[in-house]
This record gives C-alpha cells, sequence and structure tokens, in this order.
C-alpha cells in the first residue's frame, strides 16, 4: 500500500500534514509519536471513517498489480470488502452479543446466502454456516479464549475484548490488519501474549499489520519498520534500530536539548 | 361476560395492529436514532395501495396483497435514497423534523389521490361472526390478532437468524464497528425503513378491512407513540407488549367507562409507568458516568 501527501483538516486543525508512507507486504509496520501526533487519524482514513482532502492512498491487493485501488473517496464497509480489517482504540465490540457472534459477523463480508437465497435452498444457507463456525473456531482456538466463546463481550475483561476484537477483524480473513493500540491498558502477561498472537498472525498467515503502540520495548521487538509522526508530518521512518538513533525521533520524544 | 371477551378481543385486534406499526418504528430507530413521525402515515399509504391493488384494479387479492408490499419495500428504499441519504452527518432532530414533512406529503399524496371521504374495504379476511365462550366476535378480528402475532414471529426470527437481520443488530449496537466489518449502512437503513413501511402496510389492511379506508388510520397510526414509549423506545420486544397493552386499555376504558375517555386513559398510564422507569418498561437505561 502506497499512501502519498495525505492531508487530513477538521476546519482549521491540520490533523495530518502531506504524509507520505509505504507499507510493505508481509510486513509489520508500526506507527509511534506522541498523543495527537496524528497516528489514529491516518488509521481512519486508510479504513475510510475520514475522508482526507488531499492525497492519495493506494492499495494493490495483488502482488502483481501495479495499478491498484484508490482508498481516499470510498466507504468503510467497500474497504473492509477489499480486505483491510481494524481494530480500535476504544473497544468497538457488539457488547449485547456473544464472542461467538461478534467473530461470526466478522464473517459478513465472505457470506453469500441470504433470506431469498436461503429460503429458496437451505442447503446452501447450512453449508455456509458450516464452514465460517469452522474458520471461527479456529481463530478462538489460535486465540485460547474457548471457555469465554458463549458469554456476551459487555461482561468480558479489557484484556479480553481486546482479544476478541483482534478475532473479530481476524474473521474478516485480512491482507492487512491495522492495529491502533492493541497491548493499551494491559499488564506485562497479557501484552506479552497479544505480541504473541500479532507475530505469529504475521508469520503463518501472512497478514500485513500495521500497529500503532506507545510501548517502545514492544515496537522495537516485533516490528520490521518504525514510522515516526509528530504533529501530524511524518518525520522518521526505518528499521527500528535506525529509529532508536534517528536525531528527529529523540527530539520529538524528549524535547531540543537532549538531541 | 359477553361485553369482556368483545372488548379484550378488539382491543388485542388494535393492540396487534399497533404492536405491527412499533415495530417497524422500533426498528428505524434502533438503527439509525431517527424518531419516525410518519409512521401512521406509512399504514395509511399501505392501507389505500392495498385498496388500490384489489378494489379499484379488480386484482385477486393474494396478487394485489403481493405488490402493495412491493410498494412498500420500493417506498422503504426510496425514503432512504430521497430523505435519509441527503441528511447522513446532520444532527438528528433535523432527520426527525424532515420525519415530520415526510408525515404531510405521504397525507397530502393520498389525498390528492383517493380523495378525502373514507371508503369501504373489499373485504377478503371475512366478516362472520364466531361464538368465543358464547361472546358475538367478528372473524377478521382473530385473523388480524393471528396474522400479527405470524407476522411479529417471522421478524423476530429473521433478526435471530438471517445474515441481514444479525447485520441489523450490529449496526443498532455499533455503527463504526459494523462498517469496519464490511456492513454498509446504507443498506441497512433501507433495509430498516422497508421492514418499516412492510409492517405498516400490512397493520394497515388489517386496520381498513375492519374499518374501511380513511385519514383515521393514521391516526391510529399514531397509537405506535404511546405503545413505543411505554415498551420502551430500543425494545422490540417493549413495542409488542406496548402495542397490546395501549389496544387492551383503550377497548377497557372506551366499555367500561365511556367513549372518548379511552383516548385518553392510555397516556394517563403511560405517564404513571414512566415515572416510575423513566425508559420505558424495556428499554435500556443510558447510564452516563462522568
Amino acid at each position: 500500500m502506497a499512501i502519498q501527501a495525505l492531508s487530513l483538516r477538521f476546519g482549521g486543525v491540520a490533523a495530518l500534514t502531506r504524509v507520505s508512507l509505504e507499507i510493505r507486504r508481509g510486513e509489520i509496520l508500526a506507527v509511534i509519536g506522541p498523543n495527537g501526533a496524528g497516528k489514529t487519524s491516518l488509521l481512519n482514513s486508510i479504513s475510510g471513517l475520514y475522508r482526507p482532502q488531499e492525497g492519495s492512498i493506494r492499495f494493490f491487493p495483488a502482488p502483481d498489480d501495479e495499478e491498484g485501488v484508490e482508498l481516499t473517496r470510498r466507504r468503510p464497509d467497500e474497504i473492509a470488502r477489499l480486505g483491510i480489517a481494524r481494530t480500535f482504540q476504544n473497544i468497538e465490540l457488539f457488547r449485547h452479543m456473544t464472542v461467538l457472534d461478534n467473530l461470526l459477523l466478522g464473517r459478513h463480508i465472505h457470506m453469500r446466502a441470504n433470506v431469498l437465497t436461503g429460503g429458496i435452498w437451505w442447503g446452501l444457507a447450512q453449508r455456509e454456516e458450516i464452514e465460517h463456525r469452522a474458520v471461527v473456531e479456529e481463530i478462538i482456538d489460535f486465540l485460547e479464549i474457548e471457555p469465554i466463546r458463549r458469554q456476551p463481550v459487555g461482561t468480558l475483561s479489557y484484556g479480553l475484548q481486546k482479544r476478541v476484537e483482534l478475532g473479530r477483524a481476524l474473521a474478516l480473513e485480512p491482507q492487512i490488519l491495522l492495529l491502533d493500540e492493541p497491548m493499551a491498558g494491559m499488564n506485562v502477561e497479557e501484552k506479552e501474549d497479544m505480541a504473541r498472537f500479532i507475530l505469529d498472525i504475521n508469520e503463518e498467515r501472512g497478514v500485513t499489520v500495521v500497529l500503532i503502540e506507545h510501548d517502545m520495548g514492544v515496537v522495537m521487538d516485533i516490528s520490521d519498520r518504525v514510522a515516526v509522526l509528530d504533529f501530524g508530518s511524518k518525520i522518521a521512518d526505518g528499521s527500528p534500530q535506525e529509529i532508536r538513533s534517528h536525531p528527529d525521533v529523540i527530539r520529538a520524544y524528549l524535547g531540543q536539548e537532549h538531541a | 361476560m359477553d361485553l369482556f371477551i368483545q372488548l379484550t378481543v378488539s382491543g388485542l385486534t388494535n393492540g396487534a395492529v399497533y404492536a405491527l406499526a412499533a415495530l417497524g418504528f422500533v426498528l428505524i430507530y434502533k438503527s439509525s436514532d431517527v424518531i419516525n413521525f410518519a409512521q401512521g402515515e406509512l399504514l395509511l399509504v399501505g392501507a389505500y395501495v392495498t385498496f388500490f391493488f384489489v378494489a379499484q384494479a379488480g386484482l385477486a387479492w393474494p396478487v394485489g396483497v403481493l405488490l402493495a408490499l412491493a410498494v412498500a419495500v420500493v417506498l422503504g428504499v426510496a425514503v432512504e435514497r430521497t430523505v435519509l441519504r441527503p441528511l447522513i452527518g446532520e444532527p438528528i432532530i433535523s432527520v426527525i423534523m424532515v420525519t415530520i414533512g415526510l408525515a404531510s406529503v405521504l397525507r397530502a399524496l393520498v389525498t390528492a389521490i383517493w380523495g378525502p371521504v373514507p371508503r369501504s374495504f373489499p373485504a377478503f379476511i371475512p366478516r362472520d361472526e364466531v361464538l368465543i365462550l358464547g361472546a358475538v366476535v367478528s372473524a377478521d378480528r382473530l385473523w388480524a390478532i393471528a396474522l400479527s402475532i405470524l407476522m411479529l414471529a417471522l421478524f423476530s426470527l429473521f433478526f435471530r437468524l438471517s445474515n441481514e437481520g444479525i447485520a441489523m443488530r450490529a449496526v443498532a449496537d455499533d455503527q463504526q464497528a459494523a462498517m469496519s466489518m464490511g456492513i454498509s449502512i446504507r443498506r441497512i437503513f433501507a433495509l430498516a425503513w422497508s421492514i418499516a413501511a412492510v409492517t405498516a402496510t400490512i397493520g394497515g389492511m388489517l386496520l381498513a378491512n375492519i374499518i374501511g379506508v380513511g385519514g383515521n388510520i393514521a391516526g391510529l397510526g399514531l397509537r405506535v407513540f404511546p405503545a413505543v414509549i411505554l415498551g420502551g423506545l430500543d425494545s422490540i420486544p417493549g413495542a409488542v407488549i406496548g402495542g397490546v397493552v395501549i389496544g387492551l386499555l383503550e377497548a377497557w376504558t372506551g366499555g367500561y367507562i365511556g367513549q372518548g375517555l379511552n383516548q385518553i386513559v392510555p397516556f394517563i398510564v403511560l405517564t404513571l409507568v414512566l415515572m416510575v422507569r423513566p425508559y420505558g418498561l424495556f428499554g435500556q437505561e443510558i447510564i452516563e458516568r462522568v
């Protein structure tokens, strides 16, 4: 995916200013930056919740596809159908439904049966149901949430809700997974679990991962590349080692005199 | 005893129709937060369209009813396209005001096409007299109750089991998350309005079969407001129970206390209930922690 000169304004406030960024197939890219730097705005622009005024986001669904698809004028549901799934900073689960139902809703874009065809050909709907259940059960296994699968999501702990949300995004079988602070507010053990899940998703399922994270230890450990935003502009990107010693990054985080 | 049974059957009939109309109302409110003031007019339009196909075009009634339901679906989609979509992102109160405008437009259209004089409706539901525990009851009322129960059961299955129904519940729960699952909010809104128009049309034709087609159908449709407020704006079971309670209250007060009072008593009970349960009997309490 190639993001070029992306600008997003809310009235007079510039949330993003000419941000250009490449997301490479199969990588884990971390987006970091101080609070209010525009990290979530960037994710929301990719997933279609915000409409940037300028710039382009081109998504290349297949490796040999040179043309790509422009995302900036598309609706969030269209973008989800293209294979881009996400989680939210403040968990956005369907609170009144069970874990299983939440994950099954992640299968929505893969469902073909509707009221009419299901009424005419019950077998198709049934076969599909079994297929989707299999996919969802596999994700439940993978995320180790078997014991809670029939519980309403609203009753679960924060850490588990985060895990369910990750599972629901996985159920879309996306090419790109956008994670907005997947480890915020977790204890060390929960963070380690989450980091392991993200690595497995990336390696075993071949999903490209873009994550926003504040825990620098985690960021440096699991990401292939890091991009740094500050006041709506990208100030650096590169390998974790490069970023660690980048003067602009140190300035943004620690202030002028340390640079 | 005879009077009690007759009143109860008549109350249940109206209550069942209110429940149908309220179902559509709650659906629209749940999925889009819009309070639809045109719900009574949807019943009116549904009744007249059925009247047109069955009485004026002279079609066999199963065909006429199906065509009327098809018109309802088209009407629902058209409302979403022309009325709601241009207002996406506008304050919800603007959308609610627009539904009041829509109510006037629909009412005026009906008067322009069919005139202001009420007409009799060709009875496609039998009006024979039936004896229940010795009381004489008109069969069309029993049919109306049975059909309403059937429709309510079908729709609750639809919400529970079908992909569209589940997607609709997801939108009601969390619009952002629903969009990120690839659910098209526009389609869901169109679906909600179509279902509202379809249930209203069924309610409208059941009413018309009993009282004829005329402007008073919209007036009866207006009773969805006490019904849904009683049940809780966002609760489908609440809408059904609210509808039945309002229908029964009207019939009993009309029969035992006096005509005219039946217009008021449902609202008195409503006020009393709201004093104890401000979110309605089954409504979701909104608790904001600061």
